[in-house]
């Protein structure tokens, strides 16, 4: 617990009151937003420390420290806290939940106040974009006018690099980790399969369960095709090899192997923490993500923002060749980046368990920006 | 880190760069020359390195560098993107020089070769009396262990620009600690060259 945050009081900010919604890129419109945000560090007085995390799939605000029930700490806190990579000491660090999300910020589970019932499926479908727009409005909110750094991995850095391409002159910095400028038909693929066990669950109800229970057993499935394609091989044979749970074959259609074990033990605990309908609204904003091509930087114009581009190298589900795609294009403008898959087992979890290696580029990195790159000249 | 301390090759690289220059320093290792140029001649800076270990040492320098091959590491680059494209002591141990070399000649608008000479008469002298392959200052490896891919004199480098239409617009022999005036070939341990295509 040492260098820990201790106790963290989550935040809420609201926005987008009717008639003043959000608009958001399907042409619909959402309002009230309200966003779950959590802060650690202090703001400096010229506002100039600001590092905004953003989360992943199943992520949420609660990146570090402990709400007073937990047990464990927030996702990534051994990469938060004081002396850590986003150092608490220097940085003023936001980590903001996603609009669509069911974790205290409005999504397909939220009460709709124009019927008091949850929206379900009435709920519009939200883009990275407008994931990205909801936070600008928190950062407004916050009166801070440039962040030091916008850094996530997997969808997080789907968000960090529409922050970019939307907002480029309010990025001082991005560290976009483990993932990709467009979705695949390979990552749409596994999405799609993931909505399908939802779907198909008769629980499901066309999104309206939230009286009687949310689809167990199809949000189970599609949390445990996730978890398959966030390992590697490798990282499963050393975790699980072929062992067993009990000393022989069962010879029943029972959990017979460790890696089954974990796997349902993954999908239950999801069930319990997670929205089904949020799972198909924030998959599907993952599958209609594309800044390709020359769709993140603005032509014409020079681009100030700072990378830090990490792959690793048994992430099979967002391969490096996806973060290289990031960087022929950051190559192409001639923008200041660094480049670097780590060497890892972990596959896409890595992001989140390789945190030596990240903690060392990411603290370097960060320094040299938030002392104004003048530390060639300094030294 | 001052001038006199330096290694020889990288005070001649420093001395050829004008300030503010944009360079590209293809294996830049852990960044040493082009954090010096940076540093004291307010270069823009970018290396090209396929060593993670070298990549932590180079951003905790603050520079900016890429974890790739060379040989893959410059095709996204559009034409003339850099004042200086540096293949210092990196050349050898390519898989594909003519293509690198031709790709860094269209990225940058001068190219810096540097080279250890496989005719420097240690090296003679080690093959021709106890007809081994030589292992010298410039040259360390055993044949078993060498990254060395390719090896080459000063007079092979030229003929090669000769015959490729790579003008040369310098070169520089190097001994232990001075440059070589006479009979470089024979005495020079590195080479560095400045090229460019007209």
């Amino acid at each position: 617990m040492q260098n820990s945050l201790g106790i963290i009081e989550p935040k809420y900010f609201t926005f987008a009151e009717p008639p003043d919604k959000l608009l958001l890129e399907s042409g619909q419109k959402c309002g009230p937003i309200t966003l779950a945000y959590e802060t650690y560090g202090e703001l400096n007085s010229d506002k100039s420390n600001v590092v905004l995390i953003v989360h992943a799939l199943s992520g949420n605000a609660h990146a570090a420290g402990f709400h007073p029930e937990d047990k464990d700490p927030g996702w990534w806190d051994s990469m938060i806290g004081p002396g850590r990579a986003f150092d608490t000491k220097k940085y003023f660090v936001i980590c903001s939940n996603v609009v669509g999300g069911c974790k205290g910020s409005t999504g397909p589970s939220s009460i709709n106040p124009e019927t008091n019932k949850p929206y379900g499926l009435d709920f519009p479908i939200i883009t990275i974009g407008d994931m990205v727009n909801a936070q600008k409005y928190l950062i407004d909110h916050l009166g801070i006018e440039r962040l030091l750094c916008v850094v996530g991995g997997s969808m997080g850095g789907m968000q960090v690099l529409q922050w970019v391409a939307s907002y480029p002159y309010m990025v001082r910095c991005a560290i976009p980790i483990a993932t990709t400028l467009k979705h695949s038909p390979q990552q749409i693929a596994f999405d799609e399969v993931g909505r399908q066990a939802i779907m198909a669950d008769p629980d499901w109800r066309e999104g309206n369960y939230y009286d009687q229970g949310q689809p167990e057993k199809g949000l189970a499935v599609a949390r445990m095709i996730g978890h398959i394609t966030y390992m590697s091989d490798k990282s499963m044979e050393e975790k699980f090899s072929r062992r067993l749970k009990e000393k022989n074959f069962s010879f029943e259609f029972k959990t017979d192997f460790e890696v089954e074990g974990y796997l349902r033990y993954r999908g239950d605990t999801f069930v319990k923490r997670f929205d089904a309908n949020s799972y198909l609204y924030i998959t599907k904003a993952m599958d209609y993500f594309d800044l390709s091509g020359d769709k993140m930087l603005q032509k014409g114009k020079p681009v100030e923002t700072r990378f830090l581009v990490l792959a690793f190298q048994s992430d099979w589900l967002y391969p490096a060749y996806q973060s290289q795609e990031i960087v022929r294009q950051l190559k192409m403008r001639r923008v200041e980046a660094t480049y670097c898959e780590i060497k890892s087992t972990y596959g896409h979890d890595a992001f989140l368990l390789e945190i030596e290696e990240e903690t060392h580029l990411i603290k370097h990195f960060l320094d040299k920006t938030f002392r104004g790159y003048n530390i060639l000249r300094e030294l | 880190m001052t001038y006199r301390t330096v290694r020889l090759d990288h005070q001649i690289i420093y001395k050829i760069i004008e300030p503010g220059s944009r360079v590209l320093d293809l294996g830049c290792g852990e960044g040493d020359l082009i954090y010096f140029l940076a540093k004291e001649k307010a270069a823009k800076v970018q290396g090209i390195e396929l060593s993670e270990e070298a990549i932590y040492k180079c951003v905790e320098k603050g520079l900016s560098v890429f974890h790739s091959d060379i040989d893959s590491g410059l095709t996204d680059y559009p034409g003339r993107s850099f004042d200086y494209v540096i293949l210092n002591q990196s050349l050898q141990e390519v898989k594909k020089v003519d293509y690198v070399i031709k790709e860094a000649l269209r990225v940058g608008k001068k190219v810096i070769v540097g080279f250890p000479n496989f005719a420097h008469i240690a090296a003679r002298c080690r093959l021709f009396f106890s007809g081994k392959a030589p292992v010298t200052v410039s040259l360390p490896y055993h044949w078993y262990d060498t990254p060395n891919l390719h090896f080459l004199s000063t007079s092979d480098f030229k003929g090669y620009c000769d015959e490729k239409n790579i003008k040369v617009l310098d070169i520089f022999y190097l001994g232990k600690k001075k440059l070589i005036r006479f009979w470089p070939n024979l005495f020079a341990q590195n080479a560095l060259f400045v090229i460019n295509k007209p």
